[in-house]
């Protein structure tokens, strides 16, 4: 289906595997389109509860090919056609979206680990705010989320400073939630994933949709929004599902429905 | 109503009579029978005593996504000019009862005018709106570019007419196209609570005051004081003003019976 990402579903979980491992996953207009769809994919797909991104190969992704970049290009153009429309997509999606940041994420790959809803960092991997190396600015929504993930100091400072932090650093940061070993990577990557995956989506879902909504709220208007979240989840067959097993003094058993 | 329609489905729930597009595997693409099926229903939710308040939306992932191109696509001037399938339209401005649109997914070209025609619209938050019209080659053609106008000025319509830009639900509420925003998921059971709310208003002074509001949107402010004073004077005539105002002395809730 695609030729520059891996996509595969399994136990509900839709993986994305950015394939260039010899270019460390670097972007191309294909790259980015095909991640894209691949979200798209997932979104739609009814059996898919989670999402996993990832790279093949030692790196997460290096961000944009530099290869590709020349005297004639538009910046801004490039954003608005390539990379915009990937991370509407990825905003859009209402499942969890877990980056599994196997190696270095850098650049616009980093901007793609910020978009996410979790990061999970194996001991390899590390974060680097590359731009301001080659005099540019962080893109791709990277300076939107990092000050909300860990506040507007550490954000400059890295933006501005451009070294590399490692995978222990992100953690101490709050940037990643956990970082695994690198014998364990796989196992726990999909473990966690599974997890999130019969876990309440819909109330996932809302979640997501009410903690992006609170950046940018008025606070009454938020509280109207609590209440509509709250309804459309007392709706769901899993608050049924979670009040009766309370009640029954049993594990539930939640369908994403 | 027991008339059966090809392109539409009506219901009925208390005093709210619903009008859904029914085309979802096409979007809900409007053609010439859709809107002949729609004025039909809102013609007949009108004259009927028991529905106070009108609701129109669509099935399926969208309000709708256009008009039917296919349908148009070889037509000449001279067959449009016979076919004058706009009148249809006129009928839809002269319905009397309240109409509530509540859109969602897509109300593009001639979906977004059907749209237009609603006195309040409530839409989903990923609902857009658009006038692609301009990327055919063509134009808005039934009331597109003058209710658009009316609604948000010169500059913004221009704007949107001319590039085709689709419209999100935050501007189009902030340009005053729609009246609210809900989550998708409650869009309906919302536009019901207010439509439920609107059915205990007084109709006639309802009915009225759609009457005079319209009045003023292309009338001088001469002409349309004079007709809400004459509007005004005749809801004097009705029992519901005397139920109204003997219920606001005795601190009680009014029953309004539209008499």
């Amino acid at each position: 289906m695609f030729e520059t990402v891996l996509y595969e579903v399994r136990n509900t979980v839709a993986y994305i595997t950015l394939n260039r491992p010899d270019k460390l996953n670097a972007f191309t207009e294909q790259l980015n389109k095909e991640v894209q769809l691949a979200i798209k994919n997932a979104s739609r797909d009814e059996s898919v509860r989670a999402l996993v991104i990832t790279g093949e190969g030692r790196a997460f992704c290096s961000g944009e090919d530099l290869a590709g970049v020349n005297d004639e290009m538009d910046h801004g153009e490039v954003l608005r056609k390539r990379y915009n429309p990937m991370l509407m997509e990825l905003d859009k999606c209402e499942k969890p979206i877990i980056a599994a940041v196997n190696g270095v994420a850098a650049g616009a790959g980093m901007s793609l680990a910020l978009a996410c809803d979790f990061r999970l960092a194996s001991e390899k991997a590390s974060f680097v705010e590359a731009f301001i190396h080659v005099g540019l600015v962080p893109d791709a929504g990277n300076l939107y989320h990092l000050p909300r993930l860990i506040g507007h100091a550490k954000a400059l400072e890295l933006a501005v400073l451009g070294e590399k932090v490692t995978a222990a650093e992100a953690k101490d940061l709050g940037l990643v939630t956990k970082v695994i070993s690198v014998d364990a990577w796989s196992e726990e990557v999909s473990q966690f994933a599974e997890r999130l995956a019969t876990m309440p989506t819909k109330a996932i879902g809302l979640i997501k949709r009410n903690l992006k909504a609170s950046w940018h709220s008025e606070f009454e208007d938020f509280l109207e929004r609590d209440a509509q979240g709250q309804r459309i989840a007392g709706l769901t067959d899993d608050h049924k599902e979670g009040v009766r097993a309370f009640m029954e003094k049993r594990r539930p058993v939640f369908t994403g429905k | 109503m027991n008339k059966s329609f090809e392109f539409i489905e009506t219901t009925t729930q208390g005093a709210i009579g619903t009008i859904e597009l029914n085309r979802p595997k096409v979007l809900n693409a409007l053609n010439t029978k859709m809107i002949t099926e729609i004025v039909q229903a809102m013609e007949g939710f009108d004259r009927d005593d028991s529905i106070r308040v009108i609701v129109l939306s669509g099935k399926g992932r969208a309000f709708a996504a256009g008009a039917d191109i296919d349908e148009m696509a070889n037509a000449s001037a001279m067959d449009l000019e016979l076919l004058n399938q706009f009148v249809d339209w006129d009928r839809l401005a002269l319905i009397k009862k309240p109409i509530i649109g509540a859109v969602h997914g897509f109300a593009l070209g001639g979906a977004f005018e059907l749209a237009l025609c609603c006195d309040l619209l409530f839409a989903a938050e990923n609902t857009e709106f658009g006038f692609p019209e301009v990327n055919l080659g063509v134009m808005p053609g039934a009331g597109g570019t003058q209710r658009l106008t009316k609604l948000v000025g010169k500059t913004k319509a221009m704007e949107w007419l001319f590039t085709g830009k689709r419209i999100t639900a935050k501007d189009a509420l902030h340009y005053g196209i729609i009246n609210q925003i809900f989550s998708k998921e409650l869009l309906f059971e919302e536009t019901y609570k207010f439509a439920e709310q609107l059915t205990k208003q007084a109709p006639l002074s309802i009915r009225l005051i759609k009457e005079s509001v319209l009045k003023a949107i292309d009338h001088s402010i001469y002409e349309g004081m004079q007709f809400e004073r004459k509007n005004f004077y005749l809801l004097f005539s009705s029992e519901d003003q005397k139920e109204g105002m003997k219920a606001f002395i005795e601190k009680r809730q009014p029953h309004f019976k539209g008499k």
